[in-house]
């Protein structure tokens, strides 16, 4: 059974229809591109995703049930996180700090347990401090473990990002324009650590993304989105050979 | 700067056990020596409360962010709740009734805390400051207007158990548990609803029980707070409650310094003796004293002072 489901997806702003019509599927494992010009819809398809806003048509299903009217952290426990177009970290909080937050609900120690600083406490924090350790060491970020988050370098800053979304143990993973604003040596980096963590985690990953060459070298599939539509779906060098996608999106 | 050397943990804690008693047997034996006379004790025990106050108050406004000014309606129901119990129900033994008394009135507070709470938990900036503070306001009206409370005549006659050494144990008490929440995970998820809070919902914390639980949490010593004053004053009259009080409170957080228990402490110590030692400039106190709170706010923002001090501060992980 697929993860992900997404059937008549829409949404409208006051008088404009943002995104219409919008279905998608996406299995376990697969890593999938959602491209399209600007205002085309992509970054409201992952609101909605998320719970963030509440589409007016259609229906996600994860798993098999619908998500619709759940908030984003009920959705959060269900399997997807996520990562933000402008950067969204607890920038007074420590880097380490940031990934413990999505940790949080795997550790269920009490507010008494806290104050009393107890056994299960200790216990508890004590995992938790080694795991969030354990994620950042994918990225290579352990060792900016104490800095505050909002003092890393930008193209670090997206990394940790990604290490806070799947800190949530999720089983789809979306990425708001990963590789906006990094050099190219950056976005080949990018692109090996976005490959190593579905293959180590085994989840699927959902990417909006404007540099092709990060689409063409990593996704398996596109959804090409256009005014709000889907354009054209499938096998990444197929959608992206195809004239009207050229003549809508990537120029002639 | 990393490498500096840290004690370990147990050491730590035991020095500043030892702190914490050490301060507490030289006050007390100065009191004890008459080198501190009730007046200076009296001051002691303000700072005590004020302690409470303004760390709990610094749990809503500077870690989780939400600006509320209806701290001194929380500390009027466990003032009045504490007061009524000591006083017409509890008689088992003056220490016993009280410590009862403050935690039950904490516990109303609380409680009070979760109804004001449930409706402002979609507010925020403005909108929540305008209903916290109508919140204040609503509670000092209905104590002024209630039979049992004496309305405006004040309720009177409360017995006056508060002395230095329950206020500053309570007092040491909150500041532990303040610390202790704040290391917690629930510190974390409180923090990171301040800083961004679609990303801390995308990450899976459920923003609703972050905010209550610290609501709730201020409030609980907000209540302990009331009770300590009710027994220290010995009457209660609605009006000390008002808005000023809130403003008062949240005044010694700002200058403390938001989300820095370290700073609440100490700018609920400076902010109590100030006015007290303006006492003999009579018509001028209040200038001054708001004249100084600028000044020490310039101060406290100024770069060359900042840099100044940062040459001292070990490099402090996020507090």
């Amino acid at each position: 059974m697929s993860i992900l489901e997404v059937k008549n997806l829409g949404i409208n702003f006051g008088g404009l229809r943002a995104v219409d019509n919008f279905d998608i599927t996406i299995d376990q494992h697969e890593l999938v591109g959602l491209i399209g010009p600007n205002g085309a819809g992509k970054t409201t398809v992952f609101n909605m995703l998320t719970g963030v806003y509440q589409p007016n048509d259609g229906d996600i299903l994860i798993d098999g049930k619908s998500i619709l009217k759940k908030k984003p952290h009920e959705i959060c426990a269900l399997g997807i996180a996520r990562t933000f177009q402008n950067i969204r970290l607890f920038g007074d909080m420590s880097v380490i700090d940031n990934v413990k937050v999505a940790l949080n609900s795997f550790y269920q120690y009490s507010v008494f347990d806290a104050l009393l600083k107890d056994r299960k406490y200790q216990r508890q924090e004590k995992d938790t401090h080694k795991e969030a350790l354990e994620l950042l060491k994918v990225f290579e970020l352990d060792g900016y473990a104490d800095y505050m988050a909002s003092n890393l370098p930008y193209g670090k800053q997206r990394e940790l990002e990604i290490v806070r979304a799947m800190a949530a143990h999720p089983k789809l993973l979306l990425l708001d324009e990963p590789a906006a604003g990094m050099n190219p040596n950056e976005t080949i980096n990018l692109m090996k650590t976005i490959r190593k963590v579905r293959d180590e985690f085994d989840i699927a990953i959902l990417l909006i993304e404007h540099d092709m060459k990060l689409v063409k070298g990593i996704c398996e599939r596109v959804t090409v989105l256009n005014y709000g539509r889907v354009l054209r779906s499938g096998v990444t060098d197929e959608v992206l050979s195809d004239p009207e996608v050229i003549k809508a999106y990537l120029g002639e | 700067m990393k490498n500096k050397k840290k004690l370990s943990p147990v050491i730590q804690f035991a020095l500043t056990v030892l702190l914490i008693a050490l301060v507490y047997v030289i006050i007390q034996l100065m009191m004890n020596a008459k080198i501190i006379n009730r007046y200076y004790s009296g001051i002691l025990i303000s700072i005590c409360i004020n302690v409470i106050l303004v760390v709990s108050l610094n749990i809503t406004t500077g870690f989780l962010g939400q600006l509320t000014l209806g701290h001194a309606g929380f500390m009027a129901i466990g003032a009045y709740v504490a007061a009524f119990l000591t006083k017409e129900v509890f008689s088992i033994a003056g220490p016993i009734d009280f410590i009862l008394a403050t935690l039950i009135a904490g516990g109303v507070a609380m409680v009070f805390g979760v109804i004001i709470c449930l409706p402002t938990l979609r507010l925020k900036g403005d909108y929540l400051a305008i209903i916290t503070l109508a919140c204040g306001e609503v509670i000092k009206n209905i104590l002024l207007n209630l039979d049992i409370t004496g309305g405006a005549s004040g309720y009177i006659g409360i017995p006056r158990y508060t002395n230095f050494a329950f206020a500053y144990i309570f007092a040491i008490i909150t500041v532990y548990a303040t610390y202790a929440l704040i290391k917690s995970r629930f510190g974390r998820v409180v923090m990171a609803v301040r800083d961004n809070e679609i990303a801390a919902e995308s990450s899976g914390v459920n923003i609703n029980r972050v905010k209550m639980l610290a609501f709730v949490f201020a409030a609980f010593f907000a209540g302990v707070a009331g009770s300590l004053y009710a027994h220290y004053i010995g009457i209660l009259e609605p009006k000390i409650f008002d808005f000023d009080k809130s403003i008062e409170i949240l005044v010694m957080v700002v200058l403390g310094g938001m989300g820095s228990i370290k700073g609440s402490v100490i700018a609920a110590v400076v902010l109590t003796v100030l006015p007290e030692m303006l006492r003999g400039a009579d018509n001028l106190r209040m200038l001054i004293y708001a004249l100084s709170l600028i000044i020490i706010m310039l101060f406290k923002y100024s770069p060359t002072l900042s840099s100044f001090i940062n040459r001292f501060r070990r490099k402090e992980k996020v507090s």
